[in-house]
């Protein structure tokens, strides 16, 4: 997905010279081609990362299309505060490209998990999040990121997953995409969870329950309408991502949910990182399996709400 | 401990009928909002008039013209005396002034990008304004542009890192279209800069980080005028102008007196007082 991602960079680049790259303290040969056959588009500006999102913000407000990459945590923890003043308050044209989303970094620990990105950056006005399933989808919407006004949040994932994202359904950015539909229970996801969303559904399939898949590419603006509409229709809700239950989608649709006053009251449930540090290192996989980010566990909890509504 | 002494001594500047009219518009602001950070406005005065009087390419009915220098007030806190000189300028009517702070206003405690034509980037949170005029002055450097680009410091914002992030960033890309001004008053809002967070050497550490330096009395009109027509110090360089100056300038209310480095309920004999100051200094 990183390398779809930044792809898509040296092909915007390509065909508008307003797209500029610019890198914190990337591998050695990070956008080789673009550099050379676009030296002027390329930047290195060293681990600065207040420094890179503001230097970036003047940039847009002289017309160019910044796209900065670094390490998820540190393109958000560390300059939080330029991105909300001068990304979200000045409303510029800066893009965010976030490596290691979620738990991809689990073996080099807690400072380099981005379990809150979601959460923080949704709460800026003017910004725009994007957490895409997988490569394909990653080129679909990197080819949107060109026309969106104001700062746009890429959310990575680790590489190499599986491709589940469908081309022969719409994909623009702001709107959630309904992945399968069915009548029982609705799983709302995010990001990679995408898969497991999938897995769970289908599970849940074999054993006579059907369930809705809605997939969120877009975080913010929040398709509400879709999560409302799919809500209505059944009974219980699951929301499940890769990063902390608070603040982050299953907050946003339980925002939805508890201001639709549904009655009777759905089922529902946030799946995720809970409120803690994860405390183990070991695999992406290991560590979603620790907190109970897998098909099996949403399974489960599918079941589990659907004994309370018997 | 004491300030560090400075070879340029700012304080034995007399004000011009000039200087102490802008003082007085900003007293006037002052008095319409009831409040605002005196102190800083003060000391930033001369800088802020030699630059819009002398320096500065622009058209006030043009706020946004392309070739127009851009000029960043990144210790946004000392506001007055940049929107009293943007009013007289002409870049909105005088009226403004006295809706400082009010809800139908578009002058703020601290200046906004969008709101107030003439201003380049909302400041107020120390330490953004150098990152926005880097990123400004790169853009004119990679286009080929020939317009300039002045961000105002202050001297208690230097303390914040990514001042000297942005700092590394200007002279790597040799920006030698980039000239810093340090409103070096050597006061904060706790007390003396040497108390609260020591900066000198200041002149060698702008050096260090790949500036031509030069240090003028913040006061003195022609020393202001006769650096900033010079620059850039060195072709190859981004400019830092260190500009020895005196907290609350101009009355002896509000000299060094860390009382005034804001007010809130700023009363009618505060005013009255601080008009009088300006009269008789």
């Amino acid at each position: 997905m990183r390398k779809t991602s930044l792809d898509m960079v040296y092909e915007l680049a390509k065909r508008d010279p307003r797209v500029v790259f610019i890198g914190s303290d990337l591998g050695p040969d990070t956008l080789k081609q673009l550099k050379a056959e676009f030296p002027r588009q390329f930047l290195m500006e060293g681990v600065s990362e207040a420094n890179l999102v503001t230097m970036a913000a003047g940039l847009a407000m002289e017309g160019k299309i910044p796209y900065i990459n670094t390490i998820a945590t540190f393109l958000t923890r560390r300059c939080f505060e330029q991105i909300v003043l001068d990304l979200g308050l000045h409303n510029t044209k800066v893009r965010l490209i976030a490596s290691g989303g979620g738990v991809v970094y689990a073996p080099l620990g807690p400072t380099h998990l981005a379990i809150d990105d979601i959460a923080i950056l949704r709460a800026i006005p003017n910004m725009t999040i994007l957490a895409p399933a997988d490569a394909d989808e990653m080129r679909r919407l990197m080819l949107q990121t060109l026309e969106v006004e104001g700062p746009v949040y890429i959310r990575l994932g680790k590489g190499g997953d599986p491709i589940v994202s469908r081309a022969d359904l719409p994909c623009e950015i702001g709107k959630a995409i309904l992945m399968r539909e069915g009548k029982d229970a609705l799983i709302v996801c995010t990001g990679i969870c995408l898969q497991v969303a999938l897995a769970a559904a289908g599970e849940l399939e074999k054993q006579s329950i059907s369930a809705s898949v809605l997939h969120m590419h877009t975080l913010k603006p929040l398709d509400a309408t879709a999560v409302y509409e799919n809500t209505a229709r059944v009974p219980i809700v699951v929301t499940i991502e890769e990063h902390t239950i608070v603040g982050g989608l299953g907050s946003a649709v339980a925002e939805i949910i508890a201001e639709a006053g549904f009655n009777p009251a759905k089922r529902f449930k946030r799946l995720g990182i809970p409120d803690v540090f994860p405390d183990q290192y070991g695999s992406q996989a290991s560590l979603m399996a620790r907190y109970g980010i897998t098909a099996e566990h949403l399974t489960a909890a599918v079941k589990e709400l659907r004994g309370k509504t018997a | 401990m004491t300030t560090a002494i400075s070879p340029i001594t700012s304080d034995d500047i007399v004000l011009d009928r000039r200087s102490k009219e802008l003082r007085k518009m900003i007293v006037r602001t002052i008095e319409a909002g009831k409040r605002g950070h005196v102190g800083a406005a003060f000391s930033v005065v001369e800088i802020l008039r030699v630059l819009y009087d002398d320096v500065l390419k622009f058209d006030a009915q043009n706020p946004r013209w392309p070739e127009r220098d851009r000029c960043i007030l990144s210790k946004g806190h000392g506001c007055i005396a940049l929107y009293v000189l943007l009013a007289e300028k002409g870049f909105f009517p005088e009226a403004e002034l006295w809706k400082f702070c009010a809800s139908d206003g578009i002058l703020g405690g601290h200046p906004e990008f969008g709101k107030v034509p003439g201003v380049e980037a909302s400041t107020g949170s120390l330490g953004h304004g150098l990152s926005f005029g880097v990123g400004f002055a790169l853009n004119a450097k990679l286009e080929g542009e020939k317009h300039r680009v002045f961000v105002i410091v202050g001297d208690g914002e230097c303390s914040e890192g990514s001042i000297w992030e942005a700092a590394l960033c200007a002279a790597k890309h040799h920006l030698s279209q980039l000239t810093v001004l340090v409103d070096y008053n050597k006061q904060q809002t706790y007390g003396t800069i040497a108390e609260v967070q020591g900066l000198e050497p200041l002149k060698e550490k702008w050096a260090s980080f790949g500036f031509a330096v030069r240090e003028v009395n913040g006061h003195d009109i022609d020393e202001l005028r006769d650096a900033l027509r010079n620059v850039p110090f060195d072709s190859s360089k981004p400019s830092v102008i260190i500009c020895h100056t005196v907290k609350g300038k101009g009355t002896s209310l509000t000299e060094r007196n860390l009382a005034w480095h804001h007010k809130s309920k700023v009363s009618e004999t505060e005013v009255a007082s601080l008009f009088a100051s300006l009269d008789a200094e």
